[in-house]
C-alpha cells in the first residue's frame, strides 16, 4: 500500500474493482465472469475498465444462466483457476443454489480435504433502490446456514477493498454480499489487511449493543447518534462475517451493555437476526437485563413503491424505537 | 407395576430409564431395589437393569417417595421410558402405595435397599450435576418477573428480590432497580454471570477432582523401576505376533497393578461413610485422555484374573471406543483403583489425584533411558517412575510402600505375570 493510495478517498465500487484488479495482476489464474461484466462493466459498474485492461479471456460475459456459469466457476476453481463469479442479485443466485450448496460447499469435505474450491462468488443484496420484489431481497441467511461456505458482507470502503482480497486468498468458497446501497458510498481506504472472521465495533457505547451488517450498519450508526440525544450510549457492531459469526465479539459487548438490538434487512422469521439473538442469549443469559430485540424487514416481498419499500425495511427510527424498547420496556416516548 | 400406577398428580414426577452408555438403547429391569412407599435419596440404587452389555445398578438423581413402578420386570424398554413414579412430598404417603397390592410379587425380598457399596457413581455418566448442586430457589422468587441480570446481581448481593419494586416492563425487576449503585465495583461480575461453556465432562471432572482434593488427605510415594527385563520380554513375546495384537507396556502396567492390588487389598476399594470398604475384585480404571480434551475412565473388571493379552485387547478396544465416543456399558463398572499412564511422550512422573471414592491411584511416567546402577556398574536402562497417590485415611505410607515394592518386583519379573 503506497502513501498516495492511503490518502485517496474512493467509492465502495472502486474499492472492489481495485481488489479485483490487484488479484488479476498478481496471479494470472484469476479471472472474472458474469452477466455483462465485460464491455458493459457489470450491472453496478464494478468491473468497468477491466475488460480493456485484461482482455476477453479474463473478463468473460456469460449467458443468463446462473446455474451454468456458477457451476463453470466452481469447475474452473476445481481445475486450478481462481475465478470470481459475479451474480447480479442474490435473488438470481437461487438458480445457482444447487451448484453452491451441493457442490462448492461440499466437495472439500466429501473428498476428505483433497479438493478445494477457491471460488469467490460476489452478489448484490438489499433493497432501497425501487427494484421491486425480484431484485431487492436480502437472502444472506440462506447461505450463512450452510457449512462449507464462508459468507461476508463488507459495509465500508476499507472492508470492500481488503475483505475481497482476503476472500481471493481463501482456498475455499467465499460468498461476498455487496449491498446495492453501498456502491456509491465513499471514504478513505484504510490500511489492510481485514480478515474474514472478525466483527468490528464501529462505535463504542455502554448502554446497549446494536448488531448490524452491510446496509444496516450506517443506519445503526445514525440511530446511535439519535440515541445519544436521549442519553443512551449505543455500541454498534458491524458483523462483517455472517458465517462464521464472531460470537466472541458480540458476547464481550453484551457482557458490559446487558442489552442488545439486532438489526437485519432480511425477514424476521427464521433469519439471521434469530440466530444472532439466540447466540447472545446463550452466551450472555445471566448478563441480560432485557429481552434481545430484533429489528428486521416486514414479512412481505419487498414492494416497489418508494413509501412501501421504506416501510418494509428497517429504518433509523425503527432502530431507535427498538433500542428504546430495550432501554425502557415501552415504546411510549419514541 | 403399571396397572397399579395411580394417575400422575401435580406433585408426581417420573424417573426415566437412563442412558448408561453411549451405545445403550434399551434395558430391562431385572430387579426393583425400591418399592412403592420407600423413600429414596439422590444416589440410591433403585433397580438393577440388564442392558445389552451388562447388568447395571441404576441410581436415582432426586429424592422423594416411590409411588409406583411403571414397567414390568423383564420388559425391555427404550432409554427415556418412564420407569418409576415419584412423589415430591416426602412426608405424605399415598394410601395406595401402602397397600400390599402394589408390591410387585416377583420382586426380590432382598432388594429392600441399596447396598452402600453400590451407592456411587461410576465413570462420567452424564448426570444432572449442576441441577442438584444449585441451592434451592425459593418459590416466590421464581414467580417474580426479573431479568437474568437482576437475578444474578440479587444473588451475588444476597438480596431478596421480593423486597424490590420493579421498574421494567409489567413491573419486571431489572438491574437498575437493585441497590447496587452504592456498591458499584463489588458486583462487577457476579459469579454466575460468566459465560460458562464448560461441557458436561469438564464439569464432572471438575466436581470430582475438586472433591478429591478437598476431602482426601493424599500421600504420594514414588519408585523407579528398571524395565530392561520387561522390555526384552515384551520384544520376545511380540516377535511372532501380528502388529495389531502386540502387547504394549501399558498392558504390563495394568496387569502388574492388578496383581499387586490383589496382594494389598487395603489399597483396593473405597472410602465410604468414614471407613474403608474393600473392593469385590480388582477392577482397574484406566484414565484415557480424549483428543477433544477431557478424559474417561473405563474399567477392566477383574483385571488380576486376565492374561496380559486379554488386558491388552481390552485396552485397545477402550482407547478406540473412548476416543470415538462409543463407550460400552461393560466399561462402566465401578473401578476399585485407577491407573494413569502418561505414555512415551509424557511427563517423567505423575503426582496424581485420587478418583473418589477410591483410595489409590497409580501413575506411570514415561519410559526413558536413564543411568542405572546394578552390580556396581552404571548402565543405561529403560526406567519408569511409578507413583502412588493414596488416601491417608485408609492406609499409611508403609502400606503404600509395600505395594510399590510388589509392583516393582512384578515388573522386574514379567514372566510371572
Amino acid at each position: 500500500m503506497t502513501a498516495p493510495e492511503l490518502a485517496a478517498e474512493t467509492t465502495y465500487r472502486d474499492a472492489l474493482r481495485e481488489a479485483i484488479r490487484e488479484a488479476m495482476i498478481e496471479d494470472e489464474r484469476v479471472f472474472i465472469m458474469g452477466e455483462d461484466v465485460a464491455e458493459y462493466g457489470g450491472t453496478y459498474a464494478v468491473t468497468k475498465g477491466l475488460y480493456k485492461e485484461f482482455g476477453r479471456d479474463r473478463v468473460r460475459n456469460t449467458p443468463l444462466s446462473e446455474a451454468g456459469f456458477v457451476g463453470a466457476g466452481i469447475g474452473a476453481a476445481l481445475g486450478g483457476m481462481l475465478p470470481i463469479v459475479e451474480i447480479m442479485t442474490v435473488n438470481f443466485s437461487l438458480l445457482a443454489l444447487d451448484q453452491i450448496v451441493n457442490t462448492a460447499a461440499t466437495l472439500r469435505h466429501m473428498s476428505g480435504g483433497q479438493f478445494h474450491i477457491p471460488v469467490v462468488i460476489r452478489m448484490t443484496t438489499g433493497a432501497g433502490r425501487q427494484l421491486a420484489a425480484q431484485h431487492s431481497h436480502s437472502l444472506e441467511c440462506w447461505f450463512a446456514h450452510v457449512p462449507g461456505l464462508r459468507v461476508v458482507a463488507p459495509a465500508t470502503v476499507t472492508d470492500a477493498r481488503w475483505m475481497l482480497k482476503a476472500a481471493m486468498a481463501d482456498p475455499d468458497p467465499v460468498i461476498v454480499f455487496e449491498h446495492n446501497g453501498l456502491y456509491n458510498s465513499s471514504g478513505p481506504v484504510l490500511p489492510g489487511p481485514v480478515d474474514l472472521t472478525t466483527a468490528e465495533i464501529r462505535r463504542p457505547g455502554t448502554d446497549l449493543t446494536i448488531v448490524a451488517s452491510a446496509g444496516m450498519v450506517s443506519k445503526s450508526l445514525e440511530a446511535a447518534e439519535q440515541l445519544g440525544d436521549r442519553n443512551v450510549s449505543a455500541e454498534v457492531i458491524d458483523l462483517r462475517s455472517l458465517r462464521p459469526l464472531d460470537r466472541a465479539t458480540l458476547a464481550k459487548s453484551v457482557e458490559h451493555t446487558s442489552r442488545a438490538v439486532v438489526v437485519d434487512e432480511g425477514w424476521r422469521s427464521v433469519g439471521l437476526s434469530a440466530e444472532i439473538a439466540a447466540g447472545i442469549t446463550e452466551d450472555c443469559f445471566y448478563r441480560l437485563d432485557a429481552p434481545v430485540c430484533r429489528v428486521a424487514s416486514r414479512e412481505v416481498p419487498i414492494p416497489y413503491p418508494r413509501h412501501l419499500e421504506d416501510a418494509a425495511i428497517p429504518q433509523v427510527h425503527d432502530i431507535v424505537a427498538g433500542a428504546m424498547t430495550v432501554m425502557t420496556g415501552s415504546l411510549a416516548d419514541v | 407395576m403399571s396397572e397399579t400406577a395411580p394417575p400422575p398428580t401435580a406433585t408426581a414426577r417420573i424417573f426415566k430409564m437412563p442412558s448408561l452408555g453411549a451405545d445403550m438403547e434399551s434395558a430391562a429391569v431385572l430387579e426393583w431395589l425400591v418399592q412403592p412407599g420407600d423413600l429414596v435419596q439422590r444416589g440410591d440404587v433403585i433397580a438393577r437393569v440388564e442392558t445389552e452389555k451388562s447388568d447395571i445398578d441404576v441410581e436415582i438423581w432426586e429424592k422423594g417417595r416411590v409411588i409406583a413402578h411403571l414397567v414390568e420386570i423383564g420388559e425391555d424398554v427404550p432409554v427415556g421410558t418412564p420407569i418409576l413414579q415419584l412423589g415430591t412430598s416426602v412426608e405424605s404417603t399415598d394410601p395406595i402405595s401402602a397397600t400390599p397390592a402394589v408390591v410387585a410379587p416377583s420382586s426380590s425380598s432382598t432388594g429392600t435397599g441399596p447396598a452402600p457399596a453400590q451407592v456411587r457413581e461410576r465413570v462420567f455418566i452424564p448426570e444432572p450435576v449442576a441441577e442438584h448442586d444449585l441451592p434451592p430457589t425459593s418459590e416466590p422468587a421464581r414467580d417474580l418477573r426479573a431479568s437474568p441480570l437482576a437475578r444474578s446481581m440479587a444473588s451475588a448481593l444476597d438480596i431478596d428480590l421480593a423486597t424490590i419494586a420493579g421498574s421494567g416492563p409489567e413491573g419486571a425487576i431489572i438491574a437498575r432497580d437493585l441497590p447496587f449503585n452504592s456498591m458499584e465495583g463489588t458486583v462487577e461480575a457476579p459469579a454466575k454471570s460468566q459465560p460458562v461453556a464448560i461441557d458436561r465432562m469438564r464439569e464432572a471432572i471438575a466436581t470430582r477432582m475438586a472433591r478429591a482434593n478437598h476431602e482426601i488427605p493424599h500421600y504420594h510415594l514414588e519408585r523407579d523401576v528398571d524395565l530392561g527385563t520387561a522390555m526384552d520380554w515384551l520384544e520376545r513375546s511380540n516377535e511372532c505376533v501380528p502388529p495389531g495384537e502386540r502387547v504394549l507396556p501399558a498392558a504390563l502396567f495394568v496387569k502388574a497393578v492388578a496383581r499387586s492390588m490383589a496382594e494389598h487389598p487395603n489399597l483396593n476399594g473405597f472410602w465410604v461413610d468414614d471407613r474403608f470398604q474393600a473392593g469385590d475384585g480388582v477392577h482397574v480404571g484406566m484414565a484415557i485422555s480424549l483428543r477433544t480434551g477431557g478424559l474417561v475412565i473405563p474399567t477392566i473388571v477383574n483385571a488380576d484374573r486376565r492374561t496380559i493379552s486379554e488386558v491388552m485387547s481390552s485396552l485397545r478396544e477402550m482407547v478406540a471406543g473412548s476416543r470415538s465416543g462409543s463407550m460400552r456399558s461393560s466399561w462402566m463398572h465401578e473401578a476399585t483403583v485407577t491407573v494413569t499412564n502418561l505414555g512415551t511422550n509424557g511427563a517423567d512422573r505423575v503426582h496424581g489425584v485420587i478418583f473418589p471414592p477410591q483410595v489409590a491411584l497409580i501413575g506411570f511416567g514415561r519410559i526413558a533411558a536413564r543411568p542405572w546402577v546394578a552390580e556396581e556398574q552404571v548402565r543405561p536402562r529403560p526406567v519408569v517412575t511409578i507413583s502412588l497417590a493414596a488416601d491417608h485415611r485408609a492406609t499409611d505410607g508403609a502400606t503404600g510402600s509395600r505395594l510399590l515394592s510388589t509392583l516393582a518386583h512384578s515388573l522386574e519379573h514379567p514372566e510371572e505375570l
